[in-house]
């Protein structure tokens, strides 16, 4: 069956048919939300690919990335870069006659193409990934010294997006880009073919990362997680693996940012800087680290959480979502997913049948 | 099992106030959006109300400037609705916080303009938030109006500016400067948008009118380390320093420049973006005697500058202080009623067109739109920082002075705007 194939276990009934449910209901989502809520929710879709991935390396393989911010940026500037060129036609970016430049910079040519911005809004935050992987992993640089590293990059990134003005538009961003390939980014009719772009992009992100999980790889990265010594006493190497499982997770956040710019109009260094780099890792949080479902759930409901109440209180909005936080965090530290898991066990144990769901909350 | 129960307990709490809290959104959005909702432009207000947007920072570093605009803007929605509002309706203001992010300018001026359907939204601070909202409002077809001086360049048609553009603050500045200080100028800005761009103006000034630039540097903003570039501009001894630094940057610039012993009587500063409310932070002894360019201060000698100063320090406190996008923050929301009336609706083609030619007394004097380019005539003037912390005049332009965006009528600006 399909969706036995889509999550990768078999699970019980009950499992499947929450499963058609979801996808039917977020299938359907267009026909009840405005074309402005929709447009969000595309937004929080895309948000959630990068937290899979970032689960991925996470929860399975306890690397903890500060700097997924970079790669989301580097995929995000890259559609941008097309998009940008589109709008400009045969004249320069707008920023760039402004900042002096006289000519299109060379790094800016490939962008002209649109297959080629896709390729490469995944291949290079996907590389850039693998390198520092490469690098550090190999040198045995693990746990808190690498989210060090990380979030180094991140400085080092942003500073540069944001000195090299008339190359990347500085601290202004690249916006200005009103259509892609001829259709208005703006209209609820292409509002919605991005909808299911994107939902579909989150599916196959999921199913990829859920692959990777139930594999022989995925069981390797989650033994290194436990026992990275241990592994490599039974004739592994570790670093191998995990440089490939944060170079996936890279490759996600970029696609995550190409969708995303597609959403919002704008990407600037500081969407990619390392505050919204550390909220990234508490959207997995609060869903659920090591789940992959989890981080779906927390990103979505965390950011509704956010628009939703700085709507609401715009005034006050930062301190109600700073103690929504502190409740989450001392009442749920295994996040939302691992609450459900309680209840159901809870639930179940209550109905008399303890088996599955129990061992399973361990 | 005990601790179990408060887990469950405090979990199915966060459950019902989330659905609670959804339940309001979706309520809340629920009715406006009955019709058809095509991104289309903002339908007449129904009821006796007329909805606004007000987009400002409020969290985040902008806030200390554009918080004081968002209080303008309320002060002047107040006055109009205990008057008899627009049209006989009242203004509801819709509030939303820009949070110093521009992506999130650009959310909130979506929602504003597809759920909320409001008539005109009043907001932005630094150009970057600009132009992170200009595309959500060209395509949605609203209405901004923008209350911060900036680098020109740019005209919409869904954007009146209400702050001056660069003819109406840097080049006539640059011209007085010339003429009366010196003709040696360094030039010194925050790394981004504005700054770069006044300077590339200033520099094709300087050869046209007989000046030499003396330097040029940019730091990022926030920076706060100074003692290299004060080095350098001690080594090119020049007569100006022309002050493109935004934010905190200044109150470190002008900190180091007086531990360096370099007072105003040793060089002229001319600063674009110091007001009253920045002279508030930075400290009116440290900045006695600096210039700016600006066309309004809280000193401005007009009745009705007297009054505005007067209601806003009643309603917000003795302390606080008018400053120019304050001004002008408060004089778009006049203005937009003035249109408004004129045309008899809020449909934003009527009203761009019912806007060409409105005149309206302002705290900095007689302001009128030019239909052109949607900016504003306005008045320039040079003040010198006192003692006190208010502003000296010692130059103005003695007429409102038609804005030029793309420096059009001068010869020497010809191929500035990239066209």
């Amino acid at each position: 069956m399909v969706l036995k194939w889509l999550t990768g276990n078999p699970g019980s009934r009950t499992k499947r048919i929450l499963w058609s449910v979801l996808l039917l209901l977020m299938c359907m989502a267009p026909l009840f939300m405005t074309p402005f809520r929709l447009g969000l929710l595309t937004k929080f879709l895309a948000l959630a690919i990068l937290a899979v991935g970032l689960d991925l390396i996470w929860g399975y393989g306890g690397i903890l990335s500060l700097g997924h911010g970079v790669f989301f940026g580097l995929g995000a500037y890259a559609m941008a870069m097309y998009l940008k060129l589109e709008a400009s036609g045969t004249s320069l970016p707008d920023f760039m006659s402004w900042s002096g430049v006289e000519g299109l910079p060379w790094f800016w040519e490939p962008f002209r193409s649109f297959p080629a911005a896709l390729i490469l809004g995944m291949l290079l935050p996907a590389l850039l990934a693998l390198i520092l992987g490469f690098f550090t992993f190999r040198n045995r640089i693990v746990g808190v010294y690498f989210t060090i590293l990380t979030q180094a990059l991140v400085m080092i990134v942003v500073t540069l997006f944001v000195g090299k003005q008339e190359w990347t538009g500085g601290t202004n961003g690249l916006t200005g880009y009103p259509s892609i390939l001829g259709f208005n980014l703006n209209t609820p009719s292409t509002k919605i073919g991005l909808y299911f772009i994107t939902l579909a992009a989150l599916a196959g992100a999921y199913v990829l990362c859920r692959r990777i999980v139930s594999s022989r790889v995925g069981q390797v990265l989650e033994a290194s997680r436990d026992g990275e010594n241990r592994v490599r006493f039974l004739g592994f190497d570790p670093s191998r693996y995990k440089t490939f499982a944060f170079a996936v997770s890279g490759g996600l956040a970029g696609l995550a940012g190409m969708l995303f710019v597609l959403q919002v109009g704008i990407i600037s260094p500081s969407m990619m800087g390392i505050v919204p780099s550390i909220e990234m890792v508490l959207w997995v949080a609060l869903g659920g680290r090591g789940t992959l479902i989890g981080a779906i759930i927390g990103t979505v409901l965390l950011n509704s959480a956010k628009t939703g109440i700085s709507e609401a209180y715009p005034e006050g909005w930062l301190l109600v979502l700073g103690a929504l936080f502190v409740i989450v965090v001392v009442l749920m530290p295994k996040g939302l997913v691992g609450v459900w898991s309680k209840v159901v066990s809870s639930l179940s144990r209550r109905g008399g049948t303890v088996h599955a769901a129990v061992r399973k909350e361990g | 099992m005990k601790k179990q129960s408060v887990i469950v307990k405090g979990w199915a709490s966060f459950v019902l106030c989330a659905i609670l809290m959804s339940g309001c959104v979706t309520e809340k959005e629920a009715a406006p959006n009955a019709g058809a909702d095509n991104g289309s432009a903002p339908i007449e207000a129904k009821g006796d109300s007329i909805k606004v947007g007000i987009l400002h920072s409020l969290s985040g570093t902008m806030a200390i400037s554009e918080v004081s605009v968002k209080d303008a803007e309320m002060l002047a929605i107040e006055e109009i609705n205990a008057a008899g509002g627009v049209l006989g309706k009242q203004i509801e203001p819709v509030i939303e916080d820009g949070a110093s992010d521009w992506p999130t300018f650009a959310e909130k001026a979506g929602k504003l303009l597809q759920q909320d359907k409001v008539a005109a939204v009043f907001g932005g601070w630094t150009s970057a938030s600009r132009k992170a909202m200009l595309p959500v409002f060209e395509q949605n077809n609203g209405l901004l109006f923008y209350p911060v001086q900036y680098e020109g360049l740019e005209s919409s048609p869904n954007i009146f500016y209400t702050g001056a553009t660069t003819n109406q603050q840097i080049v006539p500045s640059v011209s007085w400067l010339l003429e009366n200080r010196g003709s040696k100028m360094f030039l010194l800005g925050s790394d981004y948008v504005f700054p770069r761009t006044a300077n590339k103006i200033i520099k094709a000034q300087l050869t046209a009118e007989g000046g030499e630039l003396a330097g040029e540097e940019y730091t990022p903003l926030g920076h706060t380390d100074f003692s290299t570039i004060i080095a350098k501009i001690k080594e090119a001894k020049p007569d100006i320093v022309y002050n493109t630094l935004n934010g905190d940057s200044n109150v470190a610039f002008f900190k180091q420049l007086k531990d360096a012993g370099i007072t105003s009587k040793d060089m002229t500063t001319l600063s674009v973006s110091v007001a009253e409310e920045e002279i508030r932070g930075i400290g009116a002894d440290i900045l006695e005697g600096h210039l700016a360019a600006w066309n309004y201060y809280q000193s401005t000698d007009t009745p009705e500058n007297k009054a505005f100063v007067d209601k806003y320090k009643a309603k917000y406190g003795a302390d606080r202080v008018t400053a120019d996008p304050i001004e002008a923050g408060y004089t778009a929301v006049y203005l937009w009623k003035a249109a408004v009336e004129k045309a008899g609706s809020t449909e934003v083609a009527k009203v761009k067109e019912a806007a060409k030619g409105i005149e309206f007394a302002a705290p900095e004097g007689k302001v009128t739109i030019d239909g052109d380019n949607q900016h504003i005539y306005k008045t320039v003037r040079i003040g010198e920082v006192q003692a006190d912390g208010q502003f000296k005049e010692l130059w103005n332009s003695g007429e409102p002075v038609k804005p030029d965006p793309y420096l059009k009528t001068y010869d020497w600006a010809k191929g500035l705007s990239g066209e």
